[in-house]
């Protein structure tokens, strides 16, 4: 770079490092000099929420945590709008769920409610074996915030339903519509529960919201809420007889980039599928993949055909094949699928991915992140051409998301 | 004055440090020290008895003076002892899970 002397500091990066000030290049764009932008890491495991941090060579990382140690935390999310806001879901099997927001990056955090009643009678859908049971909720799976609003979260609840607030946490309510859907009595839990996982906000659309439920399928509303639809035309199971059959899937993950809310990912029980008509319709995109098994999917930041999976052996056997843990990545929106093993176990790993366990930054070069049910959480901060761990040796991991900071 | 032990969890959440003393008016019940415990201790709500039904969770059992009381109906009287804050009335998390 040519930085005359005389050039005012805002227009030379270098010259504004020298001044400690926020770097911005001349082209508008962040600059990735060390410490002037980062990201957080925020991660969720059986035993408490952890916070990893590190500037934009996503080289050396601080750990924070536990936060609320001993508690399953199931998912820890920021707002878009405001980087500071997290909702975190806390929960365990002797006192329930809480939900704890921090206004501070997850410095400091306060229980905010935990209230979540269903809207009138809830009803029944299927048990395993078939028969009707009552509509219980047990835990949070996801929280969705806002795209616009900090004080505005979706939480995915099992069993499945939606929940909003849109005051901070403060109080929630029911999304009837979905559950009020003519569906609902045939929708049975997967053997992780029924849970509503899955929440894609369209940024644009703000009535648009896509949601996925073990095993009902995925589901979409056009009218922000009210009225829901299931998009599962296109997806075959081998356990479901009729197939044809419009809920009882089990989709284990969706994804999609900011830039196309119309073009879909999913990693389903079995299967990889895309649907480039909002759910309209899916086809199978599985390809090469040794095995199209899995949980996670997700969507690299700039190229939206290039998308990423963890394949895991089987359903009977969760763990990775002939114990090599493998991202795998196509960048044609599946069928061409390519192994990412640099840096990860090549041999005795058996160790698990979750659904909600992989997330990507959105820095130039765009970083991948994942956290296994081995307690490590792999980072790639070239889009997964290498990896690294950040941490070895956490709790079993249930989620990952990251925040790419100013 | 009723004495109040709760689990290590519970305390962490409430930031409680020790024993809780709770002035309960009327007589002493499940319900009368657990309604003066939320009160006092909102964040509790939900963590020991469920919001809306208010039934015992499921990992919770309830002690006192050497006795399970956790199948006690929530109106029942506690012990003397108990409602006279010479024995405390304890909220336990289940030996179970891992």
């Amino acid at each position: 770079m040519n930085c005359q002397p005389a050039a005012p500091a805002r227009e030379c990066p270098l010259l504004a490092l020298r001044a400690g000030k926020k770097l911005v290049s001349l082209k508008g764009e962040l600059n990735k000099e060390e410490g002037m932008s980062g990201v957080r890491v925020l991660v969720g495991t059986r035993k408490g929420a952890f916070v990893l941090t590190s500037d934009g060579k996503r080289e050396r990382w601080d750990v924070s945590g536990p936060h609320f140690g001993g508690w399953e935390i199931y998912h820890v999310k920021g707002s878009p709008v405001d980087p500071n806001r997290l909702y975190a879901s806390q929960s365990s099997g002797w006192f329930g769920q809480l939900i704890q927001r921090s206004n501070d990056g997850g410095k400091t955090w306060e229980p905010v409610d935990n209230k979540f009643v269903y809207d009138g009678v809830p009803g029944t859908h299927q048990w395993y074996d078939g028969t009707p049971h009552p509509w219980e909720f047990k835990r949070v799976w996801h929280l969705e915030p806002s795209l616009t609003d900090p004080d505005t979260v979706y939480a995915g609840v099992e069993d499945a339903a939606l929940f909003r607030s849109t005051d901070g946490g403060q109080s929630w309510h029911e999304l009837p519509g979905l559950r009020g859907h003519g569906s609902g009595p045939r929708w049975q839990p997967g053997a992780g529960g029924m849970c509503l996982h899955t929440i894609l906000l369209d940024p644009s659309d703000p009535e648009r919201i896509f949601i996925a439920i073990s095993a009902a399928g995925a589901f979409r509303t056009d009218d922000g809420g009210k009225t829901w639809r299931p998009i599962n035309r296109g997806l075959k199971s081998q356990y479901i007889p009729d197939p044809n059959a419009e809920v009882g899937h089990c989709v284990h993950r969706i994804a999609m980039h900011r830039s196309r809310p119309g073009v879909l990912f999913m990693q389903k029980h079995w299967d990889v599928m895309r649907s480039d008509d909002a759910g309209d319709s899916w086809h199978e995109v599985s390809g090469n993949l040794p095995t199209d098994f899995g949980f996670v999917i997700d969507v690299h930041a700039h190229e939206p055909e290039t998308i990423y999976v963890v394949p895991i052996k089987s359903d009977s056997e969760h763990y990775p094949l002939e114990g090599k843990l493998r991202v795998y990545r196509s960048r044609t929106g599946g069928h061409e699928w390519e192994a990412l093993s640099k840096g990860l176990p090549e041999r005795d790993c058996y160790v698990n991915v979750l659904r909600d366990a992989m997330a990507i930054d959105s820095l130039d070069s765009c970083g991948v992140y994942f956290g296994t049910t081995g307690g490590q959480v792999y980072a790639s901060a070239d889009a997964g051409d290498n990896w690294r761990p950040i941490v070895r040796d956490l709790p079993a991991v249930v989620s990952v998301e990251v925040q790419t900071l100013p | 004055m009723i004495r109040v032990v709760l689990p290590h969890h519970l305390r962490t959440l409430a930031h409680i440090v020790g024993e809780v003393k709770l002035v309960v008016e009327g007589r002493a019940t499940q319900r009368s020290v657990l309604d003066a415990l939320e009160a006092r201790y909102p964040t509790l709500r939900g963590t020991i008895r469920d919001h809306v039904t208010q039934q015992r969770r499921a990992f919770v059992r309830f002690f006192a003076c050497e006795e399970d009381l956790s199948h006690e109906p929530p109106d029942a009287p506690l012990p003397g002892a108990v409602a006279l804050g010479a024995e405390p009335f304890f909220v336990v998390g289940a030996i179970a899970g891992g």
